[in-house]
């Protein structure tokens, strides 16, 4: 089943075709990687799926409805969730108030004046699950702000995942961290996502990470798709390859 | 909050025991004090939760202290919760107003169209004269609280002064403490934290949900109606209304004494307003060129704790226990 379907999508920036009438679709319960070279539009196609920008042209149908000119809130509302290529967080809340923020918005409590976020049993446990899962049960009560960049890296996926959504973008989860602990992210999000029957789309420059991780892979050059297939299609995929793989995989 | 409660209880003590300590004037002081205080509690709901400088909460504290001036000039009440259910009805709508305007924008644009609304309610209060009396003001007399219940402990022959400095200073602490529970609550209830998630990080805080106009907005109405509410209790405790209550400058009192005691922390604002209060009645006993002398001493306080006094008080705390 189609879970996300972009039909001609455009969002140019003065003359620049960020996203140039880009048929994408995800498949319910699928992991996709989304890669492409710097500046091919990823970010810009995630923004307009997720809202944050408006489209210059096209269409998006999320569950087979028209979103297009839907509000963030109301996507979300639907079930569609990101995190940020560059860490966004609530830096002076504690990491537990970054979790329990989404859960309480989920569950259309945040309208609340007269009660005690603290005291609310429920949700300060699934926040509390959720950081246990990402493995930052141990910061619990920390800052945001005073995290590491792989933790906060880590936070800013568990935030967008917190909402439960039916389909996650994941924008380069592991920018920024050291290749040594790129793999450690990659398993706890991906075991995650899997065990919690969420389709994700994840942008990625890693190529090994990219092969291992996802079911399906999009390859986005220049704001076009240029190939879409199988882990082993892209591999073999020469026009993918010469213009994309030749630096980054290993033989 | 039960590690509060240790530095609470006996502040609560020390501040029902107050009239009793200290003479009738000084006593007084101190309501105006707590009066400010409430002011800056609502005030700091937009600076120091939501990352929204206003600098035109004169606007909310003035409407708060007309409206219950109208009562008494229109329809000669007398009963002090007839004036505060006055102001926070006639806040609210003005709040609900200009915030409905002033959330489309952040930062300094908030800031300046915030500012440019108090004016235009600063120039209405001069220009109406039949509606205010211009620059004479409209006096306020001594009301009844809680509907003559409380009266007259002292008999019939009880003054002015000791009406200011005993029941209504009850009165203003009773408020005062209803207000902090309030606003305690608000600042940690889901709503609270969704406030703080739009101070750090509004994009991300629409992308878990938060509609971050909306709550603006919101937290815009609860701020205005605190300062309001603040505005009613003030004009009694004057005995007057004029419209420099409204002018920008007042705006800017409001602003400095809340950085003074330090925006990052709940009960900053609360120690700022009763600082800034005090320096500034003896400021002006003191010399004419008060104005210079305060700006001064608050120039070089703002500059050597940039935390404010409680940020400031509480980091040497925290050093000390580390050292012993
Ligand atoms: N807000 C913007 N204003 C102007 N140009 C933009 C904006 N956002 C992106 N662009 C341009 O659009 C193109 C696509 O950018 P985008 O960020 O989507 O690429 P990307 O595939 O995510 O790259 P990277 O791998 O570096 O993150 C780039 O040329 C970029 O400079
Ligand atoms: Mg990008």
């Amino acid at each position: 089943m189609r879970l996300l379907e972009t039909q001609r999508l455009k969002k140019y920036f003065g003359d620049t075709h960020a996203v140039d009438e880009v048929d994408f679709s995800v498949t319910q319960g699928e992991v996709l990687a989304l890669i492409g070279a710097n500046g091919a539009g990823k970010t810009t196609l995630v923004n307009v799926v997720s809202g944050l920008l408006p489209p210059d042209g096209g269409k998006i149908h999320f569950q087979g409805i028209d979103v297009t000119h839907q509000s963030i809130h109301q996507r979300i509302e639907a079930g569609i969730a990101r995190s940020f290529q560059l860490v966004n967080l609530f830096d002076q809340l504690t990491c537990l108030d970054n979790i329990a923020l989404p859960i309480f918005s989920r569950e259309k409590k945040t309208r609340r004046l007269m009660a005690l976020a603290d005291k609310d049993r429920a949700v300060r446990e699934e926040a509390m699950e959720v950081l246990q899962q990402f493995g930052l049960a141990p910061k619990a009560a920390m800052v945001a702000g005073g995290l590491a960049q792989g933790e906060r890296k880590l936070l800013d996926v568990a935030v967008a995942y917190a909402l439960r959504p039916r389909l996650l973008f994941l924008d380069e989860p592991t920018s920024g961290v050291s290749t040594r602990e790129k793999a450690p992210i990659m398993d706890i999000i991906t075991s995650i996502v899997r065990s919690g029957k969420i389709t994700a789309v994840v942008i990625e420059h890693d190529m090994d990470v990219v092969f291992t991780y996802s079911d399906r892979i999009v390859v986005m050059h220049e704001g076009k798709i240029l190939a879409d297939g199988s882990p082993d299609e892209i591999r073999r995929n020469e026009q993918v390859t010469t213009t994309l793989l030749g630096t980054t995989v290993a033989p | 909050m039960t590690r509060n409660l240790r530095y609470l209880i006996p502040i609560a003590l020390l501040l029902v025991i107050l009239p009793y300590a200290l003479p009738p004037y000084q006593t007084i002081l101190f309501s105006y004090g707590l009066i400010f205080a409430i002011a800056a509690l609502g005030f700091n709901l937009l600076l120091g939760y939501t990352g929204l400088l206003s600098f035109g909460h004169s606007a909310y504290f003035g409407v708060g202290a007309y409206a219950p001036a109208f009562l008494v000039k229109y329809f000669g009440a007398g009963s002090m919760e007839l004036f505060l259910l006055a102001g926070i009805f006639f806040t609210a709508v003005v709040s609900a107003v200009f915030g409905f305007i002033c959330v489309r924008y952040t930062r300094i644009f908030f800031a300046i169209l915030a500012l440019a609304l108090s004016q235009v309610l600063w120039s209405l209060a001069l220009k109406l004269f039949w509606l205010t009396n211009g620059t004479d003001g409209l006096r306020v007399p001594t009301p009844t609280l809680l509907g003559g219940l409380a009266s007259d402990v002292l008999g019939s022959a009880e003054t002015k002064l000791d009406f200011l400095s005993h029941r209504y200073y009850y009165y203003v602490l009773a408020v005062f403490f209803l207000c902090v529970a309030v606003m305690w609550v608000i600042v940690n209830s889901p709503f609270g934290k969704a406030l703080q998630a739009i101070r750090d990080n509004e994009t991300r805080a629409e992308f878990v949900g938060v509609q971050v106009r909306r709550y603006r907005w919101i937290a815009f109405l609860v701020s205005g109606v605190f300062t309001g509410l603040a505005g009613s209790l003030w004009v009694v405790l004057n005995g007057l209304v004029t419209p420099d209550i409204l002018y920008w400058t007042f705006s800017g009192e409001i602003v400095f004494l809340t950085v003074l005691g330090g925006f990052r922390t709940f009960a900053g604002p609360i120690l700022g307003a009763v600082v800034f209060n005090f320096l500034k009645a003896y400021a002006v006993g003191f010399t004419v060129y008060w104005q210079f002398l305060l700006g001064a001493v608050l120039v070089v306080i703002v500059l050597s704790m940039p935390t404010g006094i409680l940020g400031t008080a509480n980091t040497i705390w925290l050093r000390l226990r580390r050292a012993a």
